[in-house]
């Protein structure tokens, strides 16, 4: 453990706005790669169920 | 040809696969971030000139390593959805595109938050920094052209022969922006070519390289099986499969 | 009716031969002959990317200031990005009027090799773009006062620089040919491959201008330009093929 308290860790030595924006970001940007994958999945599940219901009552 | 290389030619194969994959990956790729991200964070030791600034480098080195190494990636699996019209991996490299791109924003956004308790200012026309701009603009391209044509497989193979003349094209951007820079202004600022990191700096940064690694094959797994159900909409497994979560 | 004439200039490749092998310095030569004829006969296409340089290059010391001190040391980077933007305006031309009027397929399906048609459109699109707009680089450079030595390097930076932007921009021209909005869209593809040759070619003009040597510059361009000769034409052949029977 490099800092001595918790509120040491949160400060960075005076730099800690810009580590923990940048983490911030860098957490938006993972989160935002994996949950537009299962969202999209979501979509094109329940889109390729409506289509199939349509054809079903056309036949 | 070995026999896995054709099977990797059928998409039922590979959403197969992929799906079997995928939760160890998924495993792997968020253990070793957290580890690595706490250990580069909290037990790193702090740099002596920069003091604890350089923690971002935890972020910004794998993210500014993997948007170079998808490039790569997308242009390999175009150049063989190319060369043998393999459905698979044009949908790879469609894939690639958006997740490098993201990256190639993560790493030039910690960049300049890096930048600027290091040199002052959010941005400096650094050579690294320039190059991966250009390599954001790269991938913007390919999106924008993906998104224009409609015929999918006219997209893919035309993304495709764009992707490879960019991979011709990054070697030579690369050094003519080192030399460019040179040129310009005094190579004061060499963040990354410190010599002599001590292991308790460089072990994490190694671990969330491999850690981003296995992020990338999630990710790119999980949005190549929505393209293989999007494309394979008509065949029959892909209506059981459909037919399976309805149930 | 110079719109009917036009129609049935014969292609190049369909030229009759009397015996079937293939002369890749014959076709190249009849594409060019047919390419710059047809350009001649649109004389408006010619002049519209001149003026576009001039209009640019005047803009800078309205936008930035027309102290001679500063619009020297601005002036090699905004002659070079200036005649870069002018090739670009030209590229949506290269191919569009063939692709409209179905010669381009003909070319496709002709037993010709493609890469040497392509390089012949290319050249000729270059003879007739780079080619004036070099010739009217010491023109712009006197406008915004680049210093007579850096003349001579901007032209020749030019000369040798230009013919890779015609070759890059083919692709990007190439790939977008069966698009209807592609104007746009070969600027977002080609611009970020332009840069090495925007950095070589302000570098040389800088050099000539603080009296360094030249040659290495000229040289590095020199190698651009083979790397590019060498291998777009395949890469427009390939692009050609796919945005047209795709």
């Amino acid at each position: 453990m490099s800092f001595d308290s918790f509120s040491d860790f949160i400060a960075m030595g005076g730099h800690g706005l810009y580590v923990w924006s940048s983490y911030a970001l860098g957490l938006a940007v993972l989160l935002a790669n994996i949950i537009s994958p299962i969202m999209a999945r979501k979509r094109l599940i329940a889109e390729q169920l409506r289509r199939i219901r349509r054809e079903e009552a056309q036949s | 040809m070995p026999r896995w290389f054709y099977q990797l030619a059928s998409p039922r194969w590979c959403y197969q696969i992929t799906g079997k994959l995928l939760p160890g990956f998924a495993i792997a790729a968020g253990l070793l971030i957290l580890f690595g991200t706490v250990w580069g964070l909290a037990f790193a030791p702090p740099d002596y000139q920069q003091g604890n600034s350089f923690r971002i480098i935890y972020l910004h080195v794998p993210t500014a390593y993997m948007a170079q190494s998808i490039y790569m990636t997308m242009a390999l699996a175009g150049a063989i959805g190319l060369i043998w019209k393999m459905k698979v991996a044009d949908m790879v490299a469609k894939s690639c595109a958006p997740i490098g791109a993201s990256l190639a924003v993560l790493a030039l956004a910690t960049g300049a938050i890096w930048g600027k308790p290091t040199w002052g200012s959010w941005w400096v026309w650094d050579a690294r920094l320039t190059s991966m701009l250009i390599l954001l603009f790269l991938y913007l391209g390919i999106m924008a052209l993906n998104s224009a044509i409609e015929s999918e497989s006219t997209a893919a193979q035309s993304t495709a022969v764009l992707a490879l003349v960019g991979l011709v094209n990054i070697p030579i951007i690369k050094y003519s922006v080192d030399w460019w820079n040179t040129l310009h202004q005094p190579a004061t600022f060499k963040i990354t070519e410190k010599p002599a990191m001590p292991p308790d700096m460089w072990i994490p940064l190694l671990i969330l390289v491999i850690g981003f690694y296995c992020f990338f094959a999630v990710v790119l797994m999980m949005r190549l099986r929505n393209e293989i159900i999007r494309r394979e909409r008509r065949s029959g497994w892909v209506r059981e499969l459909l037919m399976q979560q309805r149930g | 009716m110079p719109m009917l004439e036009t129609k049935l200039q014969p292609l190049a490749v369909l030229e009759p031969d009397s015996d079937t092998e293939y002369r890749p310095g014959r076709i190249l030569l009849l594409t060019l002959k047919r390419e710059l004829r047809l350009a001649l006969r649109r004389r408006s296409d010619l002049v519209n990317p001149l003026i576009f340089f001039l209009m640019v290059a005047t803009l800078f010391p309205l936008g930035v200031s027309p102290e001679p001190s500063v619009l020297a040391t601005l002036a090699p980077g905004v002659v070079w990005v200036a005649a870069l933007l002018s090739t670009l305006l030209a590229m949506d031309s290269l191919f569009r009027s063939d692709y409209e009027d179905g010669s381009l397929e003909q070319i496709l399906l002709s037993p010709q090799p493609l890469f040497v048609v392509v390089f012949g459109k290319v050249l000729a699109h270059w003879m007739m773009t780079g080619l004036p707009l070099t010739l009217m680089a010491p023109l712009i450079g006197v406008m915004l006062f680049l210093p007579a030595e850096g003349m001579g390097g901007l032209v020749l930076s030019l000369l040798i620089g230009t013919p890779t932007l015609s070759l890059v921009g083919a692709i990007g021209a190439a790939l977008t040919v069966g698009l209807r909005k592609g104007g746009v869209l070969i600027s977002l593809l080609v611009l970020p491959l332009y840069i090495p040759v925007l950095i070589f070619g302000t570098a040389a003009v800088e050099a000539a201008v603080t009296g360094l040597p030249v040659a290495g510059h000229l040289a590095l361009l020199g190698a651009l330009l083979a790397l590019g000769a060498a291998l777009a034409p395949l890469a427009i052949a390939a692009a050609l093929r796919i945005s047209v029977s795709g």
